[in-house]
């Protein structure tokens, strides 16, 4: 607990404040011009947008494709179902060391370098997702399904009338988990972005602490200001968040 | 397995006209299938191309040499592999991973488990602590490296000031060799606490509240309390949660790309970050295909010791 409230505090102090040693530990006032200074430094506002629109893209990609192939493995007949789940899950095993340097590769040969694709793209499908969605689809009672299909209504129509609102908790938590996870991703943002108008906040941070290494008020005024949403959206989605990692550990 | 059989099981279902229904069914059977591809396809294609592939492209670049835009230049069959075996930095990659290992997991899994139990039980306020205890799972490795990175600064630092007030001399966290995996696993530990916490308070959560209020009943102390009757209950969520740890750290990346970039003297060079260094600072991506693969193989067998001993060890309710 510590470090954040370390983080918080140091980057309302000034300049002077911090150089002193030892550090004190409350600043004498709001100082709000560490924030200025480290937005006219780094282009803070850029980053915190290009890691909106790509945890943004995630997360509504995933709710999409995951939410569709949930819907067929647990309300369609077809052959090859096991196979495919199987293909499916296993995919989950695959980590990403392994598919991490053709992908990069495949992103170079795209030209998708550095474009907000490259980062997305990727990442658009996720057998955690489909796992996550399916167990939830297939406890929703199963008479609301049989007495539609009786009024004739086909399966698009089911899904968008009858899965995707009764399924909104679990398409809720898989929203707040992947928005999370890809809002603090770092390995594959620093691959395929090199300019800087397209790094991501948790490069960004990272880059201020090189320029800024002494005055360290202002690399924590730029934590700060990186981590805000995501504090946000945990008091927020607390529950769902909860309700997705439990779930991982229970499936066994 | 009732998909396979799904041929059958249309042709069993009761139906009332049956010769009409019978070439009607093959019809609804093939608007069915294809209403099921239609659904998939979106997350197979995307499977397919961003995990199949490049799995599969990875078994065929680590038996090849690149040049460094990634084209093949040369077949060299298992001598990325034999290369690797025989180089010391990778078996001193392997033992620093376990070092982290040793040093992050247990250290998370009890620190987790202690807060977990302290806080699992409806008490006012608990909402808080549970708060504040998940509150690191929001945060990232680029972030919470930053934050520490200036904790950790050897002399404006807030940890040596707070070393100095208890008299001791100051500690080069960061840069001294016998340290730097130390300090990495400190922050590895306070940045995964979020996580265990969680799913340990889920697993405490899950047992039957009587079984707490009937140990109350019977006078039974703390100690024995949890030690004899709620752990073993607990082991479910222990063991998945010590196996998703030790995965998760041996994937660690960042904390070592911001903090120590594998240094000093190699003593945090753990074996994703040679990977990282050889595929995308020196661009050879043979050998650091050849080097994933060997890691896959290592993560693979434990999941499979997951899967085994998940069944048979572990006590469920």
């Amino acid at each position: 607990m510590y470090p954040l409230l370390f983080t918080f505090l140091a980057s309302f102090m000034t300049a002077e404040e911090a150089g002193r040693y030892p550090p004190p530990l409350f600043p004498e006032g709001l100082y709000l011009g560490n924030f200025r200074t480290a937005l006219e430094l780094a282009p803070i506002p850029r980053f915190l947008w290009n890691s909106f629109v790509m945890a943004g893209a995630v997360t509504l990609g995933q709710l999409v494709t995951c939410s569709m192939a949930a819907y067929a493995f647990a309300f369609v007949r077809f052959r090859g179902k096991a196979a495919l789940f199987a293909a499916f899950l296993s995919t989950m095993m695959i980590p990403w060391e392994v598919t991490i340097i053709p992908n990069y590769l495949t992103i170079k040969t795209l030209g998708w370098m550095d474009s907000y694709p490259g980062l997305i793209v990727p990442f658009l499908a996720s057998a955690f997702g489909v796992f996550l969605l399916r167990q939830f689809f297939l406890q929703l009672p199963k008479e609301l399904f049989e007495a539609a299909r009786i009024d004739g209504c086909g399966h698009a129509r089911a899904f968008f009338r009858l899965v995707l609102p009764l399924g909104r908790p679990a398409l809720a938590t898989l929203a707040v988990y992947t928005f999370l996870n890809q809002w603090n991703s770092y390995l594959w943002p620093l691959l395929v972005t090199n300019r800087e108008e397209m790094r991501t906040v948790q490069i960004g941070v990272t880059m201020l602490q090189w320029e800024e290494m002494m005055s360290w008020n202002l690399v924590l005024a730029g934590v700060s200001m990186v981590l805000l949403p995501s504090l946000l959206l945990l008091a927020f989605g607390l529950k769902q968040l909860v309700r997705g990692i439990t779930a991982g550990a229970v499936k066994g | 397995m009732e998909t396979s059989q799904s041929a059958w099981g249309a042709k069993a279902r009761p139906q009332t006209a049956a010769g009409a229904a019978r070439s009607g069914g093959r019809a609804v059977r093939w608007k069915e299938e294809l209403a099921a591809y239609a659904f998939l396809a979106p997350s197979a294609l995307l499977f397919a191309a961003f995990v199949f592939y490049p799995m599969a492209q990875s078994m065929y670049l680590s038996l090849h040499v690149t040049d460094p835009q990634g084209r093949i230049a040369q077949f060299v069959g298992l001598d990325n592999f034999a290369s690797l075996f025989a180089s010391p930095l990778f078996y001193s990659g392997l033992r620093v991973t376990g070092q982290f290992i040793l040093y992050t997991v247990p250290t998370t899994i009890l620190i987790g488990l202690m807060l977990a139990m302290l806080t699992h039980r409806a008490l006012p306020g608990m909402r808080w602590f549970r708060f504040v205890f998940s509150l690191p799972v929001a945060i990232s490795v680029g972030t919470a490296a930053v934050i520490w990175l200036l904790l950790f600064h050897p002399s404006v630092g807030m940890l040596n000031y707070f070393l100095g007030e208890l008299g001791v001399a100051p500690i080069f966290w960061l840069s001294d060799p016998k340290w730097a995996m130390i300090s990495v696993s400190i922050l590895t530990v306070w940045m995964n606490l979020g996580f265990v916490y969680i799913v340990l308070l889920g697993g405490l959560n899950g047992i039957a509240d009587d079984i707490f209020d009937s140990l109350s009943v019977d006078g039974a102390g703390p100690l024995r309390k949890y030690g004899q009757v709620v752990l073993p209950l607990l082991s479910p969520s222990l063991f998945f949660i010590t196996i998703v740890s030790v995965i998760g750290s041996f994937q660690a990346f960042g904390q070592f790309h911001i903090l120590t970039k594998g240094g000093p003297m190699n003593q945090t060079n753990v074996i994703v970050y040679q990977i990282y260094q050889d595929a995308f600072v020196n661009f050879r991506f043979g050998t650091g295909s050849a080097q994933a693969l060997v890691l896959f193989a290592i993560l693979l067998v434990l999941t499979i010791v997951q899967f085994v001993f998940v069944e048979k060890k572990v006590h469920y309710q």
